[in-house]
């Protein structure tokens, strides 16, 4: 179709509208590349009773020749890559579809969206959500695990970063649109299911945060490796407060 | 007092069109809908601009101000930097007609190809706590910034496969509705061009009515389009409960 409108450059926009996907592209691009490089260093993942999330639940197989953390990342991996905030996150800054608000990049018809294969593939985010929330059982057990020291109670900073961390991404879960779309959204009349109604309630008012738990976990989860990290390697001690 | 320079899009359809310039005194409260209404009272009377209500209620006076899409009469002119000439544009999304007015009809037509609200027979009680997520749906006053600002209609012209968000918030009212009895899941995944649709909202942010375009419309509507066509599992369980 012939576009009649009035044609002008790019954008008319006087602001600076190239900081916010360039700050989203450098801060995406430093956690992929951080994570691509623990993975493959394949060591420093425990320290006991520590165990850094990008490697739990811990699956060392015979059979598997390579860092065992590709065989879990895979989903919250998966959770995060079809995750409807991530999508435009990476969408506006890495494809530049569009790189911000009435800017235009692209050509008239050259575009389908995630219509054909594989941004098809993004409507199967609610099966990544199953699989992450797997794991998310795991960093739960880690987080409970990382308070105790020779059988008994203690407490370490590492001990309140894995929980912190379990708790910031179980926060991340809960705000998921298709957890909040599972959880009622899909009634359509709400008087029949109070309970339906009285949860997705709440979720919705997670929902309403889904960017600040993507960032806040997403942030906190690379710390608590690096902790993890540098406990192990030696590089620091963990200090106990019980 | 103050003064402001104002490059005013001026042209017809068809023949293209330049910038001219006009200078206006700036008074306090004044919006950007004052400032073309003086140009028009004193330069140029034949400026073209459509407005009604001066309220930001009617939807009549969307336009592009140094390039972000916003109401004339709700775009107040302390909030630009006047130290630089003020662009204005017509939308750039719809065909020109005449300096700022543009032809709006496409969204028109749309809305025709969307099945209207049908309730059941007999006697309809519903709910408030059934009704109150339409009700942000129905603050729109169809200003089609969205559909101006929306990559898919602006940039890629995909009018031929998209609805656009104006219209996912009409389906989403109606399909969201408690006492409505049609299914508008097969026209969205088709005609309606979800997929087209990548989610960066900002149709959300440019939304004078605020209503979360975005998150509260599009985002359940394609969670419904995936139960119905994206999601093995629901679908042999339909097939199992024989639906
Ligand atoms: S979120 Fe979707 S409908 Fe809204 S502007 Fe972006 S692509 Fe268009
Ligand atoms: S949804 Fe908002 S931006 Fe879109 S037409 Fe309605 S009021 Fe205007
Ligand atoms: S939408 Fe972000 S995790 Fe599901
Ligand atoms: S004149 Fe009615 S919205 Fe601006």
């Amino acid at each position: 179709m012939a576009q009649a409108g009035v044609q002008h450059s790019m954008t008319l926009r006087t602001d600076a509208w190239w900081v916010a996907p360039l700050v989203t592209f450098v801060m995406l691009s430093a956690f992929v590349v951080y994570t691509t490089w623990r993975i493959i260093e394949n060591q420093y993942y425990l320290a006991e009773p520590y165990l850094s999330p990008l490697y739990s639940p811990l699956l060392l197989l015979d059979w598997w020749p390579l860092s065992p953390a590709i065989l879990i990342l895979w989903a919250p991996g998966g959770f995060r890559l079809t995750c409807y905030y991530y999508r435009k996150a990476y969408y506006r800054s890495f494809v530049l579809s569009p790189p911000a608000c009435a800017v235009d990049r692209g050509k008239p018809g050259e575009y389908c969206g995630e219509t054909r294969f594989p941004l098809i593939l993004q409507n199967l985010h609610r099966y990544f959500f199953y699989a992450a929330g797997v794991v998310l059982v795991f960093l739960w057990y880690d987080a409970f695990k990382a308070f105790v020291f020779d059988e008994k109670f203690g407490v370490g900073v590492g001990s309140i970063v894995l929980l912190l961390n379990a708790a910031l991404l179980t926060m991340y879960s809960l705000s998921c649109h298709s957890f909040r779309h599972m959880i009622g959204g899909k009634l359509n009349v709400f008087s029949k299911c109070p309970t339906r109604f009285m949860l997705w309630k709440a979720v919705s008012g997670f929902n309403e945060h889904h960017m600040f738990w993507a960032w806040f976990s997403l942030i906190v989860v690379s710390l608590t490796d690096l902790y993890v990290r540098l406990v192990a390697s030696g590089a620091i001690q963990d200090v106990r407060f019980i | 007092m103050a003064e402001a320079t104002i490059m005013v899009f001026r042209g017809e359809a068809h023949q293209g069109g330049e910038e001219k310039e006009y200078t206006v005194p700036v008074q306090e409260g004044m919006v950007v809908l004052d400032a073309l209404l003086y140009i028009q009272a004193n330069y140029a009377g034949d400026l073209a601009v459509r407005w009604n209500c001066k309220a930001a209620k009617c939807g009549s006076c969307s336009a592009e101000i140094n390039g972000k899409l916003g109401l004339t009469c709700k775009m107040r002119m302390d909030s630009l930097p006047l130290e630089e000439p003020v662009r204005v544009y017509p939308m750039k999304t719809f065909p020109l007609i005449k300096d700022l007015v543009t032809d709006v009809s496409w969204n028109y037509e749309i809305e025709k190809r969307i099945p209207p609200f049908a309730p059941p027979e007999g006697e309809l009680t519903m709910y408030q706590e059934d009704i109150d997520r339409i009700q942000e749906f129905r603050k729109c006053i169809e200003c089609f910034l969205c559909q101006n600002i929306c990559h898919v209609l602006r940039t890629h012209d995909r009018k031929d496969s998209f609805f656009g968000p104006r219209y996912m918030i009409k389906i989403a009212e109606l399909q969201m509705h408690p006492l409505d009895t049609v299914d508008r899941t097969e026209l969205l995944n088709g005609d309606g061009g979800m997929g087209f649709c990548n989610i960066t909202k900002c149709c959300t942010e440019v939304c004078p009515e605020n209503i979360q375009i975005t998150d509260n419309a599009i985002i359940p509507l394609k969670e419904r389009v995936a139960d119905r066509f994206f999601d093995p599992l629901l679908w042999i369980l339909r097939k199992l409960a024989g639906k």
